[in-house]
């Protein structure tokens, strides 16, 4: 029995999220008494495993494969399958990552086993049973999730529940290869190079002051608003994804999961209301105020200011104020 | 061509969310519900699929309680063809892998090319069924998909993948794979479309849950607060004068 935990790399590198995944394994480790081990999978990981060396864990489990040389959910999904046949670990630890969302699911159904995703906690109760935390209805409640079974248990862990810098180090971990039994005809899909889209003239990273824009705003008339308010403070316009899927501004002003992380000096939020994949990146802004109509809305719980208001009544008289 | 959408009906983002007497889920009398957001973007995507392609059939499943009934009613006056709905009283079930099985033999005999479903409810939010479907059924898998091009036999998808990355991968089908928001643009009811639907066929079929789950919710509860928030009251004049008076004197950014 062992914490088996999967390493995952972003661009040649450890994914952020997998080092917190091996927190969240060490600190299982030592609840239920039981090795922590790293699974590191891949094509020519030797980066990789020498990237993890310095961290204090039984082995480091190496499943390599051609096949796996650039990522397929067919060909992670089997060959997690049989490192988990092999090695019956009692955990399965991975950080919620858009990978392990695509081919963990899988995993789960192959080897029937309950896949407990994207908590932001974890507890054990007096029976040493597991009970998870999980955001539910984008951030506005918490539920606390049983799996009702012994085990193996699959679990994730969103971004920033566990920290990267509580690490335990260590060495002397046993680098050991894991055989797999792959062959070209388990991977029926064919993945082109990763790209990313045109992104402006925009740089969100470096910018003092953000104005951030939600579906408060309402339409793509009364972005004019926003515009002006973000000239009169001299900053950088931003948004939620949904003023992007809507249309009314371009890809490269998200904030987010799945577009740009800043921590600026200031974050004026207006109209957000803060789910999980839009605070992950924006979470480290040293200061936040916001602006919603909806008191409920979870991004109040981070900001250092809160005003309860219409964006759109509130902002044009601010900017007034601002130019006098 | 036939196609699957997957599509649940979740409480809307309005909605006052009161936790339940039993603490394991909201109380549903004051919820308004609609269509999952993401199954939106899936149901359209489904039907401009099948008309690009000129034939083809588009099904709309989904699994709850009587009412979400009104949610196939509603796709299938977007133009979907029929729906299937699994009926599930009270409790729900919260586990992905025992929802996956019970659409999974509810559907398994249709025998679709495709299967489309969104990312993630908006609700309890796993993200995992249409995967696991996917899996089950021996089909091929995608997830956050932005965009897809039907060829021949292939079905050819772009990939979200983190901080502003995309990836194209070619699928064979049959293939199962969610959708992400805004991959599209959405179309309304025409008047005609709501009058058709109501000629279409809803096949209802009622499951029996036998097996324990294999994961359940214990509680819910309002998430701790860890930050004090300033909040700042009075009317819009007053809160105004606040903000210039916090962003000048107290974050010294002016």
């Amino acid at each position: 029995m062992s914490i088996l935990v999967i390493i995952e790399q972003s661009r040649k590198d450890v994914h952020r999220m997998s080092y917190e995944a091996l927190v969240a394994g060490q600190a299982l480790g030592q609840d239920y008494d039981l090795p922590v081990s790293a699974l590191v999978l891949g094509h020519k990981t030797s980066g990789i495993v020498e990237s993890i060396k310095g961290i204090k864990l039984n082995e480091i489990l190496v499943a390599e494969d051609p096949l796996l040389n650039s990522y397929s959910s067919d060909g992670f999904s089997e060959t997690v399958e049989q490192v988990i046949k092999n090695e019956s670990p009692k955990f399965i630890v991975a950080g919620h990552t858009y990978m392990v969302r695509d081919f963990l699911p899988r995993v789960s159904a192959k080897l029937n086993l309950p896949f407990l995703a994207d908590n932001i906690a974890y507890d054990v109760d007096n029976n040493d049973s597991l009970i998870l935390t999980k955001q539910i209805f984008a951030g506005k409640l918490s539920a606390e999730i049983i799996p009702n079974s012994d085990g193996p248990f699959i679990l994730s862990f969103q971004s920033a529940a566990f920290h990267k810098d509580d690490i335990i180090k260590g060495n002397g971990s046993i680098i050991r290869e894991i055989p797999l039994s792959l062959d070209y005809t388990t991977i029926r899909t064919i993945s082109e190079e990763p790209f990313q889209e045109v992104t402006g003239d925009v740089d969100l990273s470096s910018a003092d002051i953000i104005v951030s824009v939600g579906r408060g705003i309402e339409s793509k008339e009364n972005m004019q608003i926003v515009k002006d308010f973000a000239k009169i403070m001299g900053a950088q316009l931003a948004s939620s994804r949904p003023v992007v899927d809507s249309g009314w501004l371009e890809a490269y002003h998200q904030i987010g999961s799945s577009g740009q992380t800043v921590a600026p000096k200031l974050y004026f939020a207006l109209g957000i209301s803060g789910a999980i994949q839009h605070v992950v990146g924006m979470k480290e802004s040293k200061n936040i105020i916001l602006i919603n109509k909806d008191s409920e809305a979870p991004l109040f719980e981070l900001a250092n200011y809160g005003v309860v208001g219409d964006v759109l009544e509130i902002i044009p008289k601010l900017t007034e104020a601002l130019r006098e | 061509m036939k196609i699957a959408v997957l599509v649940k009906q979740v409480p809307g983002g309005d909605s006052q969310l009161r936790i339940n007497d039993n603490q394991n889920w909201v109380n549903e009398e004051n919820v308004t519900f609609i269509t999952n957001e993401s199954d939106n973007y899936a149901i359209e995507e489904a039907l401009q699929i099948i008309e690009k392609l000129g034939y083809g059939e588009v099904v709309a499943v989904s699994l709850g309680p009587e009412r979400v009934k009104r949610t196939l009613r509603e796709a299938l006056s977007k133009g979907v063809n029929r729906g299937i709905h699994i009926g599930e009283s009270y409790p729900y079930s919260s586990d992905p892998l025992e929802i996956a099985k019970i659409i999974t033999k509810v559907i398994k005999e249709e025998k679709f090319d495709l299967i489309l479903s969104g990312l993630q409810s908006d609700d309890s939010g796993f993200g995992q069924v249409g995967v696991l479907i996917g899996e089950i059924l021996g089909m091929t898998t995608a997830t956050l998909v932005m965009e897809t091009e039907l060829t021949d036999e292939n079905l050819r998808v772009k990939r979200e993948l983190e901080s502003g990355w995309f990836q194209w991968v070619t699928l064979t089908l049959p293939a199962s794979i969610t959708v992400q928001s805004g991959i599209n643009n959405l179309r309304y009811p025409s008047l005609k479309g709501i009058m058709g639907a109501k000629k279409k066929e809803i096949k209802s079929i009622l499951i029996d849950k036998k097996q324990r789950p294999n994961q359940s919710i214990l509680r819910i509860s309002q998430p701790q607060k860890s930050k004090k928030t300033k909040m700042i009251d009075g009317s819009v004049d007053q809160q105004v004068l606040r903000l210039v008076d916090i962003l000048k004197k107290e974050l010294k950014l002016l």
